[in-house]
């Protein structure tokens, strides 16, 4: 470094620091600045604006009505189910009619709803959390929003015409190649498609948003637990999804185009599709739950009022998961010929899991433990979780047993096992946070004593369908049966079960009327109801489009918790142009700025051509080639769009990295660790 | 006297197991009745009891951790960013012997589960038992006793006679799509696979009889795929066999005489087979000795002459969606039909 250029830093250092503004000079900059912010980041109107906006928080929401509304579908069907296996020699649905059905719940719940709206909930808060201004890619976001809708709609769609798939939501060959004529799981295949690619297209926008875009100072090592679930499960999609793409693949082309991927006869083989569907089909479960693990941890640390226990083994314990997860398949399929020595390696595999979701469950418990505890809504969700959970994972380590599998596979026990990890896992946590960030989204409270209504519905509800059926299996009832003799004694379990299904159903049905409620009368949350300590808590409910104004630099785990108000915040970012600070990886230090692309038709567009190429697809191979023309235009009009084309790529823009100003901050308070 | 303490130590199994698993009943994996089963159900009472006081514990650990509740609103407990170090420690400790107790449950539960498994099969071989080839077909079991001697070889369906106390190897293979063959009371189920092959070895220590029903999802009447295991002494299931080997009863009466020329001018001949006969196609079941069995319809309805007729003129109302079509026959001629059928012991 030259002198001149020493003199100058020092001139330079010395301006800042003797830089002095008055409170109303700095109080107008910053009103003039947060209408520009406004202007900037304002989302665009009308029809075209809802077709065209890639606000996280709007897509966000989307998802969540739609898999909300997907939901209510799956549980209504599941309630068909329930009042056919009432009683015994029951004519209420056709076997066709339950066939359909009970393949189309499944599918449903697991595509539609479970991995959609724990995606949601993260595209929703990860960018607050991390003190972004939006996603990595938010027309991807947008993109992946439109071909979930999509495949849903196609799902349906066929359903109502009395179309649905009746394969089951796994479809093994070759019940669902050479003896499911028609057009029925074609349209099961496509949708799966359609789901996966959704998904894989949410978990490249979490990764790169984590990745990349967290505050300063937001080193990997201070990553909220809620982010951290929502990183893991997105890797877990990335190398789960290509999996069953290429089963649900392989089975349309056997189908459409006489391919023999599975056709024993031909030298394909039946085995090989439940291999590529469980090494799915598997990590999907896990898939469904870390997130739901992810929920908690934050509602117990703002309840308990103190930081997690065991911050470093409740990460190491959900990468571990994510590692093992993918390593257990096989006991999908203990009663097919593999042989013994190889099945043990599954089942002990099966078991280890058990170890980390244990440690979890340790932890929490030592966070909770000695806290002085207001039981509110959230709360008691988790305290749900803990029931519920917590007996389907100890039915999850006998069903890993390969002898005792044999028994219990393919009957009501497993659909009592997998009800209790999914449900107990995945859907109280969600109750949970719906009750914990409904205030967020919407400026209001969801009501506290609807709330104790709705969680002990379906918590009475719940234990009343599916205890009873773990006593089911055993005494030999099958599953997907549409119904079953009055001599095999299993009339009155399954009558208990159907009544339970009901008060589980109202529990849904409470909930849905204190949302309606509260949106519209619910008591005014403020900005941080909870007294939380994430930074999501730090913006207004709703937050405003752009998130933060000024972005803070995080001193910490608990930035609420360590006095983020004193807290020096990053300064430099364009207030007329979306800019967005990237990070580094590890320590979040500040790298670039970066343009964020705003709202585009062009996603809509490209999916939709997606949609002529799988769906017209399977009447016509030429359906292939048009949507594959019109996806390549639509992609590139996609590109040229980008704000970060041609001269304004993001290293050209990154050259001068922003300043981190000490505006009106007393030294003390300087960053400590970036 | 022994039957008495045996009925008073099941009503204690019954009232230990509480509302988890009733006792008694033909199709249920808790009421062993061969060597396999009974390991499994041994196996199952082992992780019922561990696993039972592992949630109560996490249970009561829960409650506890609730002891102090308040009703303010978060906002004014200030948090605690650091719990004091005596409390850090003692809480680690607690948490990393829950884990390694956690462990060794597990290790436990394998090397049992491993010893279990092996126990199914082990040694089986050696005894010389009997070797059964079982398909599976949408929605029925073809069922075919193997024999050195190839004139004791026969053909049934849905109703698998074996003797008490032996051994029996089951050879398993999917006609069409898979299906999984399980009688609970017996053993664990296997999957049969087409172009697989698969087998199962059950035993059955007394006599009765057991039902299983198909658990794979095969299709429209996956719910109706049942069968029957008669377990029977060995003399009584050699007459049986004896019995079964034999060519069809010729028809005696004028009207058993009228039912056959009825069975064999009408589309029935076109699926099945019937010994000693014209008729010889392997579509559906084969009806030898239909007489003989308990069940017909894949142990749908009991063999009695009214559910015979009507599964013969309407088996589609039924089970709808089984292969069997629709038989448009005279009153008289369907009753000569059944007054053969009926005497095919």
């Amino acid at each position: 470094m030259s002198e001149s250029q020493k003199a100058q830093k020092t001139a330079e250092a010395a301006e800042v620091s003797n830089f002095t503004i008055s409170e109303e000079e700095l109080a107008a900059a910053m009103e003039r600045e947060r209408g520009e912010l406004e202007k900037t980041w304002a989302r665009p109107t009308g029809v075209w604006g809802w077709l065209t906006d890639t606000d996280h928080k709007a897509i966000a929401l989307r998802y969540i009505v739609t898999a909300f509304i997907f939901f209510v579908l799956g549980g209504l069907e599941a309630a068909l189910m329930r009042i056919q296996l009432a009683r015994p020699n029951n004519h209420f649905l056709s076997p066709d009619q339950y066939n359909q059905i009970f393949t189309v719940h499944g599918t449903t719940m697991m595509f539609l709803f479970a991995v959609p709206i724990m995606t949601a909930l993260g595209i929703y808060l990860v960018p607050l959390m991390i003190g972004a201004r939006d996603v990595a890619f938010p027309r991807v976001n947008l993109f992946g929003y439109y071909v979930y809708l999509i495949g849903g709609i196609l799902l349906y769609a066929a359903f109502f015409l009395n179309t649905g798939p009746d394969a089951g939501w796994f479809a093994y060959v070759p019940l669902s190649s050479a003896y499911s004529p028609g057009k029925r799981v074609d349209i099961w295949a496509q949708m799966i498609t359609f789901t996966e690619l959704s998904a894989l297209a949410g978990a490249v926008v979490i990764i790169g948003s984590v990745f990349k875009m967290r505050a300063p100072g937001m080193s990997i090592n201070r990553l909220p637990l809620f982010v951290w679930a929502q990183l893991i499960t997105s890797f877990m999609i990335i190398f789960a999804m290509p999996s069953v793409m290429l089963a649900s693949g392989l089975l349309a082309s056997d189908r459409l185009i006489d391919t023999h991927f599975f056709n024993p006869a031909e030298g394909g083989d039946p085995i090989l599709y439940q291999h590529l569907f469980w090494f799915f089909g598997h990590p999907e479960v896990y898939i469904i739950f870390i997130p739901g693990l992810g929920f908690i941890s934050p509602i117990i640390v703002a309840f308990a009022r103190r930081k997690i226990f065991g911050y470093t083994a409740m990460v190491l314990s959900l990468i571990s998961t994510g590692f093992i997860g993918f390593g257990l398949w096989v006991h999908h399929m203990f009663a097919t010929p593999i042989p013994q020595m190889g099945q043990s390696f599954f089942t002990a595999a099966s078991m280890v899991i058990s170890i980390p979701t244990g440690v979890q469950i340790f932890c929490w418990i030592a966070t909770l433990w000695g806290s002085r505890l207001n039981l509110k809504t959230p709360l008691l969700f988790v305290l749900g979780f803990f029931w519920v959970f917590v007996l389907g994972g100890l039915t999850g380590v006998m069903l890993a047993s390969v002898p005792l599998d044999l028994q219990i596979h393919d009957t009501f026990f497993v659909v009592a096992h997998l009800h209790y990890v999914l449900i107990g896992g995945a859907v109280f946590p969600l109750f949970g946070a719906f009750y914990y960030w409904f205030p967020k989204w919407t400026g209001r409270l969801l009501s506290e004593r609807a709330g104790r209504l709705n969680f002990w519905l379906m918590f009475i509800g719940f234990n009343l369908v599916f205890f009873p059926m773990h006593q089911l299996g055993l005494n030999g009832m099958p599953r997907r049966v549409y119904t079953y003799l009055p001599e095999t004694g299993w009339s009155t379990l399954n009558l208990i079960a159907s009544i339970g299904a009901f008060i589980l159903a109202s529990g849904v049905l409470v909930f849905i009327i204190n949302v309606v409620w509260a949106y519209r009368a619910g008591m005014v949350a403020g900005d941080n109801p909870w007294a939380a300590e994430s930074l999501e808590w730090a913006v207004s409910s709703p937050p405003p489009n752009f998130n933060f104004h000024n972005i803070p630099v995080v001193q910490g785990r608990y930035p609420l918790w360590e006095g983020i108000e004193n807290a020096p915040v990053v300064r430099g970012l364009s207030t007329t142009k979306r800019e967005a600070l990237v990070t580094s990886v590890m320590d979040a230090q500040p790298e670039l700025r970066f343009e964020i692309p705003g709202p585009s038709i062009w996603p809509l567009m490209v999916a939709l051509s997606a949609a002529v190429m799988f769906i017209v697809g399977i009447f016509t191979p030429w359906a292939i080639l048009t949507g594959a023309i019109l996806a390549g235009i639509a992609l590139t009009c996609w590109f040229f769009g980008d704000p970060n084309y041609e001269n304004h790529t993001a290293r050209e823009t990154g050259k001068k990295s922003p300043t981190i100003s000490p505006v009106s901050r007393p030294p003390e308070l300087q960053p400590k660790e970036i | 006297m022994t039957s008495k303490t045996n009925t008073i130590s099941r009503i204690c199994q019954c009232l230990l197991a509480l509302s988890v698993s009733s006792c008694g009943g033909i199709q249920n994996a808790v009421n062993p009745a061969g060597p396999q089963a009974d390991s499994l159900s041994r196996l199952w009472w082992l992780m019922f009891t561990v696993c039972s006081v592992v949630f109560v514990l996490v249970l009561i650990a829960v409650l506890l951790a609730l002891r102090n509740r308040t009703s303010e609103p978060p906002a004014n407990t200030p948090p605690l960013l650091e719990l004091p170090p005596e409390q850090q420690r003692r809480r680690r400790n607690a948490i990393i012997s829950a884990v390694t107790v956690t462990a060794v449950i597990l290790f436990v539960f394998l090397i049992v589960s491993y010893s279990a498994g092996r126990s199914l099969t082990a040694d089986l071989a050696h005894k010389n038992g009997l070797t059964i080839d079982v398909t599976g077909h949408q929605w029925w079991w073809e069922v075919r006793y193997n024999d050195a001697d190839a004139s004791n070889i026969f053909t049934t369906a849905n109703e698998i006679h074996i003797p008490v106390g032996v051994p029996v190897l089951f050879n398993l293979h999917g006609a069409d799509v898979i299906h999984s063959f399980w009688v609970p009371n017996l053993g664990g189920k296997r999957d049969l696979i087409p172009g697989k092959n698969n087998s199962a070895w059950y035993q059955a220590d007394k006599p009765g009889v057991f039902r299983g029903q198909c658990a794979e999802y095969c299709g429209l009447q996956h719910a109706q795929m049942a069968l029957w295991i008669v377990a029977e002494p060995q003399d009584q299931f050699n007459a049986w066999r004896q019995s079964q080997t034999q060519t069809s009863m010729t028809p005696t009466t004028d009207s058993q005489k009228r039912g056959q020329q009825v069975f064999l001018s009408a589309p029935c001949v076109m699926c099945h087979a019937i010994n000693g006969t014209p008729a010889g196609s392997n579509v559906g079941p084969n009806l030898t000795h239909i007489a003989s069995r308990n069940t017909i319809a894949a142990a749908t309805l009991s063999n009695t002459r009214e559910h015979l007729a009507q599964w013969i003129k309407d088996s589609q109302s039924v089970k709808p969606g089984n292969k069997m079509p629709q038989n448009n026959l005279g009153e008289a001629d369907l009753q000569a039909l059944l007054d053969y059928l009926q005497s095919l012991k």
